[in-house]
């Protein structure tokens, strides 16, 4: 009943708020749970998911975001108003903890305490002046093509 | 070659089919047939596990398994490579854990 062969998966995260970083990580370490092999591309925003300086200080956008109606519909005009944002910011925080699923940072120690495999996407740091010092440890830096070579013969997912 | 696991009931993806029918040989005759062989720390997750189930009646999350014992992350993918969230609750006689973490 041994694994016949071990499976593949490539995330490619893309979006560094606070509510798009937990998809990928959750998904990262599910695969990992099942012995799946884990390769994460962090491109654009979602680099800040392994920017050490940025990673446990992930926001909600409030405007623009049509999911955001908790218990009741949240119009974009009010979540315009300052403090908006960080209050919710602050709940999703309280229901995140709630489920028992860690902190940003922690979790990105988990994923790869799990064995997953962490790349920031080069030409994404170029533009932002990032240097391979501003990801986690164990991070490494990848071009887009490396990465997607690395992918073969596995299954992709972008978030 | 008569085998302990001769007589175990199990489902379709090899997790045990009755809790109440595992036995510290059953659950190394599983470990076995996955290629892992039990030392004490294995004994630690597992013994963590078979008491969750008691309690709680279900296989406990690795979250919850390196929280509340002093095997961490870590350690747990070295005791059970090719997947902890699968092997250790197969090895304790559980059903996958439902949790996502």
């Amino acid at each position: 009943m041994a694994e016949k062969t071990v499976r593949k998966l490539s995330l490619i995260a893309s979006k560094g708020s606070l509510d798009m970083a937990y998809p990928p990580l959750i998904l990262a370490n599910a695969a990992r749970m099942s012995g799946v092999e884990v390769n994460v591309f962090f491109t654009f925003w979602g680099l800040d998911i392994i920017n050490k300086k940025k990673m446990d200080h992930l926001n909600v956008a409030m405007v623009g975001n049509p999911s955001m109606h908790p218990s009741f519909h949240i119009p974009t005009w009010l979540g315009a108003i300052p403090g908006m944002s960080a209050m919710g910011t602050w709940m999703m925080r309280k229901e995140i903890a709630k489920l028992d699923f860690p902190p940003v940072g922690e979790f990105v120690q988990l994923i790869q305490d799990a064995g997953a495999h962490l790349y920031g996407c080069k030409m994404s740091m170029d533009m932002m002046k990032l240097t391979k010092a501003d990801l986690v440890d164990g991070a490494e830096v990848l071009g887009a093509m490396e990465f997607i070579e690395m992918s073969e013969g596995g299954q992709i997912i972008f978030v | 070659m008569a085998n302990v696991l001769d007589s175990v009931k199990f489902d379709a993806d090899g997790y045990m089919e009755d809790a109440n029918a595992w036995t510290k040989e059953v659950a190394e005759a599983i470990a076995k047939r996955e290629g892992i062989t039990l030392n004490p720390r294995h004994w630690v997750v597992i013994d963590y596990a078979r008491n969750e189930w008691k309690t709680k009646g279900e296989a406990p999350t690795l979250r919850n398994i390196t929280k509340n014992t002093d095997v961490d992350t870590k350690e747990l993918y070295s005791l059970f490579p090719g997947g902890p969230g699968k092997l250790a609750a197969k090895v304790a006689g559980l059903k996958k854990p439902t949790g996502c973490i």
